[in-house]
């Protein structure tokens, strides 16, 4: 066993190894560039400027506030988007009535961005939380009901025809068979929901924001302050990220039946 | 439980066509028997099986358990193990198995007749595990025991070692007739493996296709256990061959 752990030991020294040679190779060269010169620094802060603007945004206290603003706004959007998107996938398929009502409301709606209705939230909401998370909720809402939707679907008719065979009721169908069976693309849909939800909660604090990361990165330009501005993308990035690894965390832990990449 | 199938005919409708599947097809099973049915594929065996296993309903005609007219499937009464395993990929052998299970029982009645299975078809210490970490056979060891649980009178296996190796094959029908001799169950096996027909069946249907009609029923009187190298395994054979093949084209094959 402890062989086996030096080895994996290594394998993700390695593994980790390789994933920052790139990163840390384009700060390398981004720095270089900005101290000969090579690109303009009012526009491209320097790796160093955008430090420096990081550490007195944290000394501030005014980084998390942004930071938890957004998170906040996108944990609420996505409860509610994911729910709504979940429930709603499930009836749509189980209940074939309800579903051909639904079916061409949803090809209808489906193609207009989230973002689009930013717009109209404010004018409905206003301009506090309310429409940012009406946003958020229907970023959040689509992959979730789509993918459910599929999932529900999916179920193997061969394990269907099995369940009859058995004598089963619809019942024990539905919860030891279907809803299994839609879990993989349940979780692709919820995966999805959240950046999506991500991408929405930047988007409208853009453009009516107080606070928020979003509201950030408008600050920085409005203000002609890269530093700033740059604090606000590289954010969006390493937040999405840890997101991202969380969710294929529960995923890995939850679809333990799926062979799954490592 | 005797088995009476009665001029059941059954027919598809594929692209707007009427397909005749199964022409007035016409068979009986005695209580106990073991009937295997042969047939090239696509030749409606699979589709017989389920509409005796009320999975499927006859267009006309009618399979009648002990006089009674099936038409639903009944867990109690008729058993059936498919062609593939057929489990439930998230669920552990055990609870696999339990999904058979159809009479309410206690916790620990349940418990106790699982481990039964379990030993019975050979997957002790294996209960924990999930299908995807489980071979072929194995996988289909489960499905064996998950039908087995309820004890139905009649057991209908559609090709259910097709896609097992020949050693793992042959070992699984003795076991099945192992639990058969056990049980006294009726068994209805559907095979495209002549030899399986024959080691495993009191008599032999052989339908032939398009549409699907019983050309002959070969009664097995061997005794059992059979062994498949004997000069009467080999008469039988060459009995069934005949439906399959023009007598000229065997002749060919034997005397080289």
């Amino acid at each position: 066993m402890a062989v086996h752990n030096i080895f994996r030991v290594k394998a993700l020294f390695k593994n980790l190894f390789l994933a920052l040679v790139l990163p840390l190779l384009i700060i390398i060269l981004w720095q270089i560039a900005s101290d000969r010169g090579l690109i303009k620094p009012s526009i491209f802060a320097s790796p160093e400027t955008i430090t420096v603007s990081f550490d007195q945004m944290v000394e501030k206290g005014s980084y998390f506030k942004h930071v938890t603003a957004s998170l906040g706004r996108v944990i609420y959007g996505y409860i509610i988007g994911s729910m709504l998107g979940l429930v709603l996938g499930s009836l749509a398929v189980l209940f074939k009535t309800f579903g051909k009502m639904v079916d061409p409301l949803i090809g209808i709606l489906r193609p207009i961005p989230a973002i689009a209705c930013i717009p109209f939230f404010i004018l409905w909401l206003g301009i506090g939380e309310a429409s940012k998370i009406g946003v958020i909720v229907i970023g959040a809402f689509w992959p979730v009901l789509l993918n459910t939707m599929q999932g529900i679907r999916s179920a193997d008719p061969k394990l269907l025809e099995l369940a009859k065979a058995f004598g089963k009721t619809r019942k024990i169908m539905l919860c030891k068979i279907i809803l299994p069976s839609a879990v993989p693309a349940i979780f692709t849909g919820l995966r999805l929901g959240i950046s999506g939800a991500w991408t929405c909660v930047v988007a409208a604090e853009m453009i009516a924001a107080s606070a928020g990361v979003g509201y950030l990165i408008s600050y920085g330009r409005e203000l002609a302050q890269p530093g700033t501005l740059f604090v606000g993308i590289i954010s969006i990035a390493i937040i999405g990220l840890i997101i991202d690894i969380l969710v294929i965390k529960i995923q890995k832990k939850t679809l333990y039946w799926v062979d799954q990449e490592d | 439980m005797a088995i009476n199938v009665k001029n059941v005919q059954k027919f598809f409708i594929i692209n707007g066509r009427k397909i005749e599947v199964l022409h007035d097809i016409n068979f009986s099973i005695g209580d106990g028997q073991i009937i295997s049915i042969v047939g090239t594929s696509g030749c409606g065996k699979s589709t017989l099986l389920k509409v005796i296993a009320g999975l499927e309903q006859s267009t006309s005609g009618s399979v009648e358990l002990n006089g009674k007219k099936i038409d639903h499937p009944s867990e109690k009464d008729i058993g059936v193990i498919f062609q593939e395993p057929r489990l439930l990929p998230w669920s552990s052998v055990e609870k696999n198995i339990e999904f058979g299970i159809s009479q309410t029982l206690s916790k620990s009645e349940k418990k106790k007749i699982i481990r039964e299975h379990v030993d019975l078809v050979g997957l002790t210490g294996f209960e924990k595990a999930l299908p995807k970490q489980l071979s072929g056979g194995m996988q289909q060891r489960v499905s064996i025991a998950r039908s087995l649980i309820n004890r139905p009178n009649t057991l209908l296996l559609d090709e259910p070692f097709g896609a097992l190796d020949a050693f793992t094959k042959i070992n699984m029908q003795k076991e099945v007739l192992h639990i058969w001799e056990k049980e006294k169950t009726t068994l209805i096996l559907v095979t495209h493996d002549i030899d399986e027909a024959i080691f495993m069946g009191d008599k032999i249907v052989v339908l032939s296709a398009k549409p699907g009609t019983v050309k002959k029923v070969i009664s097995v009187e061997l005794p059992r256990p059979r062994d498949r190298t004997s000069d009467d395994f080999a008469r039988v054979r060459r009995l069934v061959y005949e439906q399959f093949f023009p007598k000229e084209e065997l002749a060919v094959e034997y005397n080289i």
